[in-house]
């Protein structure tokens, strides 16, 4: 018995019609994607509707190949598809030949039942734009009546998007794949303002988010958390300018392991922009570190039956006990690197396949969270950072960050306005601790982790 | 096959026959029809296409349509918001009913009559560049990829790209006006890698605006492609050389042009009136106080011909101008949409911005500046001990609450007894905007504005942006380098 859904079937079969098309016009290979989905977001503010927007969407890209040459396309006009394509077909000739721009060989492409996932969840439409304002509403009210230190609102945002997408390929040296995929996704965030004694205004928030509705937090925890982050940061400031041991809260180590991400993307490495190029089979992280993309997690925020390409998807370990194992490839890097393919590819509407991760997760440790802290005299607890500080060429890293002084063990007064800097190679090579709790929330997660010593500057 | 014809065949925005007047009357009618204070309709058709060259081969050329419609409805202060993907007018009509839930009592009056109302164009191009042919932009990346090339053997890649799209846009609001506007846009940029003895390091360098394809043409030219190319070579060499950057506050001089994104990022979000409309912002209640060095006057210039953030009219429907906001260090103005303007009693100022039909507008800006100052730019920099000076950057991150930003530097240098020495690897400075501005000490006679490269995001949405400042001398700003550390 399939569980796949009729309007996936139904948006297969129109992407095999197209790519066939593509081929009658004198294409040699198609490859279809078609993506339709419905967005509802009602954004609350001091207990009022803000905004309410629903809208459906459907969108088609288009990749085809002749004479070793391609083009990429992509519309929302469904009026002159067919025109679409013939123009698309004849726009391959502006390209050069390049051997290594095809599809992927027919016998990587996924056969017969994909993995069932559960990426959907059939109460998600349940929820209608009431009752979205309803959740919104209890949020940020449950945060504004946490303390009366929380004085004003950004709001709280409930957003649902629901989508399907299918990807058909057809070429005349046999490939041919049709596969379809539907998710549901849900999230309710809630930002809280607080004015400090300086005149500033202190902002947080915290957020819960799901595909499955009944995993999401309640609204009222979701609000009481957004309003006690936002009063922790009450009186934060800079500190001198030292050198210390940086503890990262998850949702800043996320950032990093996303930073990390794009250095071991087959496209950094084959274009030569990554300060991990050649680096393959050496350490390039502390022995602490073990990285892994997999994207058959069930219900996970990242996870897809096939890839970009219709590769079957597959978990990678990438990093393990902080020895680089393998780059995340799609087609075209792994032939510019003379290697296959590791089903890495993602795709969207609007472009080419290109590497992409799925549930991008650095493993929980054995250190127990709460004792992340324990032996640092002084050093510094980051919450987020902010701004662009990376070279991914040289791995020279800085950037600004928020969170909290620690002292003897222990948090102590909020900072702000500062940054942090280390190059990328020394600073995943000094995790000396990694925290035992892994959140799965999010599709790049981490646990919260240690780094021996980075420059902090301040005042 | 290509020398025959001087352009592709002509876009023809689909709204030339399908969205009149008397269309828009009955969509802003059924809009209206649940009550409601305003509503508003935004028809989108934007082509565009992207090319790139990349070990001396045409790697991509790509090519996009969309096509919408946004309908909005205003009561009190929210809003309901609905799109469509198609000119069927029953389904136009299902997406004006939808975003008219948002009211609830009665209906409102539609307008009597829609009429065209037209403005003043500030990008006039003869041929948009998605009209002429592609092989004239495969030739401009040819043409960039061989100046890279030349320019130094130790360029071990270069990649160039293109990208450009047409925008044909109808507005058309319950006041009972109806504009119409095409808006050309184009970016060119250069990215490369030098090596040497195992060091890598690399440089970009872009342009573009609302302009044809004239703009990059002569080989000689400043900003010509070869000249880009070149400069992605002079950066990335420059920088094979650079060492650890200090860290601490310090005095740091900007360059002039690109500078503007920390005016962008430490001032400029700020003064979006939905913040202040809000009291979220650290400027909010602050209008006619100092708020910036006496030396600095900023305007927000939607009018700046041909400039990246130039708009004829703002996607609700307001004609594009130029707004002083601060005057010799006093705040005089914020930027709005139409809802803050209503919210602070005064006229709309050509800020209300979106990214596409599928978003609603929000107040944004459009091409801002730091205006000229009295001093002489060597002068400045020989003023200066200690510091650093900023030439180009990545980009920068404001946080509106406190106004705490980040700006990050890709090509900088040390300033020692007045002179550049070494260059400095990539660094943040961080700072706070209300703080920031009070201490620009030094102001150039230089000012100039950036090549259209910025690209701005704010709740998700991307508008397209324009900065300027000539020479700027900040007296205090955390560098956030790696040396200078005590030990904990």
């Amino acid at each position: 018995m399939s569980t796949q859904h009729e309007s996936i079937e139904k948006l297969k079969s129109e992407a095999l019609r197209v790519a066939r098309r593509a081929l009658a016009a004198g294409a040699e290979a198609a490859e279809v994607l078609i993506a339709e989905g419905r967005e509802l977001e009602v954004k609350v503010r001091l207990g009022e509707a803000e905004l309410v927007q629903e809208a459906g969407s459907r969108a088609l890209g288009l990749r085809v190949f002749r004479d070793r040459r391609s083009a990429v396309t992509y519309t929302s006009d469904f009026r002159t598809l067919d025109r679409f394509v013939d123009d698309t077909v004849e726009l391959a000739k502006l390209s050069e030949p390049d051997e290594l721009n095809t599809l992927p060989d027919a016998d990587l492409l996924a056969k017969g039942e994909l993995p069932e996932l559960e990426l959907w969840d059939d109460k998600a439409l349940d929820t209608s734009a009431h009752d979205a304002q309803r959740l919104a509403i209890e949020g940020e009210k449950a945060a504004r009546g946490y303390s009366p230190k929380i004085t004003n609102s950004e709001g709280a945002t409930y957003s649902r998007n629901v989508g399907a997408r299918a990807l058909a390929i057809l070429g005349r040296n046999g490939q041919e794949f049709a596969g379809g995929t539907r998710g549901t996704y849900q999230s309710l965030v809630v930002e809280p303002i607080a004015d400090d004694a300086d005149g500033k205004k202190r902002n947080g928030y915290w957020w819960t988010g799901s595909r499955f509705v009944n995993q999401l937090d309640s609204a009222e925890s979701v609000g009481r958390e957004a309003a006690r982050r936002t009063i922790a940061k009450l009186g934060a400031g800079k500190i001198p300018t030292a050198t210390l041991p940086v503890v990262f809260d998850p949702d800043a180590g996320r950032a990093l392991l996303g930073t990390l991400f794009g250095v071991l993307s087959g496209g950094s490495i084959y274009r030569r922009s990554s300060y991990l190029l050649d680096r393959e089979g050496t350490e390039v992280a502390s022995s602490l570190v073990n990285i892994v993309d997999d994207p058959l997690i069930p219900r996970a925020p990242g996870s897809r039956p096939f890839d970009g390409e219709g590769l079957p998807s597959r978990k990678n370990v990438i990093i393990e006990n902080g020895k680089l194992l393998t780059y995340l490839l799609d087609t075209y890097s792994a032939r510019k690197l003379g290697r296959k393919s590791n089903g890495c590819a993602g795709r969207g509407i609007g472009g080419s396949p290109h590497v992409t991760s799925s549930n991008f997760i650095m493993q929980a440790g054995t250190t127990p969270t709460a004792n992340l802290l324990n032996g640092i005299a002084r050093g510094l607890y980051v919450t987020d950072m902010m701004g662009f500080g990376f070279n991914a060429t040289t791995g020279d890293f800085s950037r600004g960050a928020n969170g909290f002084l620690i002292e003897n063990g222990a948090l102590g007064q909020p900072v702000s306005e500062v940054t942090i800097s280390l190059n990328f190679d020394d600073l995943w090579k000094s995790i000396d601790a990694v925290g035992d709790v892994l959140d799965l929330r999010t599709s790049t997660a981490c646990p919260a982790f240690r780094v021996a010593k980075m420059t902090i500057a301040g005042k | 096959m290509i020398a025959t014809a001087p352009t592709a065949a002509p876009i023809v925005s689909p709204f030339h026959s399908v969205v009149d007047a008397a269309l828009a009357r009955r969509l802003l009618a059924i809009a209206l029809s649940h009550g409601g204070d305003y509503a508003d309709l935004f028809f989108e058709y934007r082509v565009g296409a992207d090319f790139s060259y990349e070990d001396e081969k045409v790697k991509t050329v790509g090519r996009g349509i969309t096509l919408g419609l946004g309908v909005r409805v205003i009561r009190g202060d929210a809003t309901g918001y609905a799109y469509c993907e198609e000119l069927d007018e029953r389904v136009m009509s299902e997406t004006a009913k939808t975003a008219a839930q948002i009211a609830s009592t009665g209906a409102s009056p539609g307008p009597t009559e829609v009429k065209p109302v037209l403005v003043p164009d500030f990008y006039p191009v003869a041929v948009p560049s998605i009209q002429e042919l592609p092989a004239a932009k495969l030739e401009l990346l040819r043409r960039a990829d061989r100046a890279a090339r030349a320019a130094d053997s130790r360029i071990t890649k270069v990649i160039c790209s293109f990208s450009e799209e047409l925008k044909s846009i109808v507005i058309a609001s319950a006041d009972g006006k109806l504009f119409r506007d095409e808006q050309p846009l184009m970016r060119f940029g250069v990215h490369v890698v030098a090596e040497q003895n195992g060091k890598r390091q690399n440089g970009s360098s872009g342009g573009g605006g609302r302009i044809g394809m004239r703009y990059f043409n002569s080989p000689d030219e400043v900003k010509s492609a070869e000249w880009h190319g070149r400069e992605a070579v002079r950066v990335a060499i420059a920088m094979l050389d650079a060492v650890e950057a200090p860290a601490g506050e310090m005095e740091v001089v900007l360059a002039p042009g690109d500078s503007g994104i920390l005016l962008h990022e430490a001032i400029g979000h700020g003064l979006e009136a939905d913040f202040n409309r809000k009291e979220t912002s650290n400027y909010s209640g602050k209008i006619g106080q100092r708020v910036a060095s006496p030396l600095c006057t900023v305007v927000d210039d939607g009018t700046t011909a041909h400039s990246r953030g130039a708009i004829n009219v703002d996607d609700e429907g307001n004609p594009g101008r130029r707004n002083v906001l601060i005057q010799d260090g006093i705040l005089v103005d914020y930027m709005h949409d139409w809802i803050s303007a209503r919210h602070f009693k005064r006229a709309p100022s050509g800020n209300g911005r979106r990214q596409s039909f599928r978003h609603n507008p929000l107040p944004r800006m459009t091409n801002t500046n730091l205006l000229a100052g009295p001093h002489d730019p060597e002068e400045i920099i020989r003023s200066t001990k200690r510091g650093v000076y900023a030439k180009r950057f990545s980009g920068g991150q404001v946080n509106i609450s406190n106004g705490d930003f980040v700006f990050s530097l890709t090509e900088s240098y040390l300033i020692e007894d007045g002179k550049l020495t070494s260059p400095l690897k990539g660094v943040n400075l961080i700072g706070n905007g209300p703080d920031v501005l009070t201490k620009v000490s030094m102001l150039g006679h230089d000012f100039e504005i950036s090549d259209g490269i910025w690209t701005c995001g704010k709740d998700g949405q991307s508008v397209p942006v324009g900065v300027g400042t000539p020479t700027v001398k900040i007296s205090a700003i955390t560098v956030g380098g790696t040396v200078g550390g005590t030990k904990a």
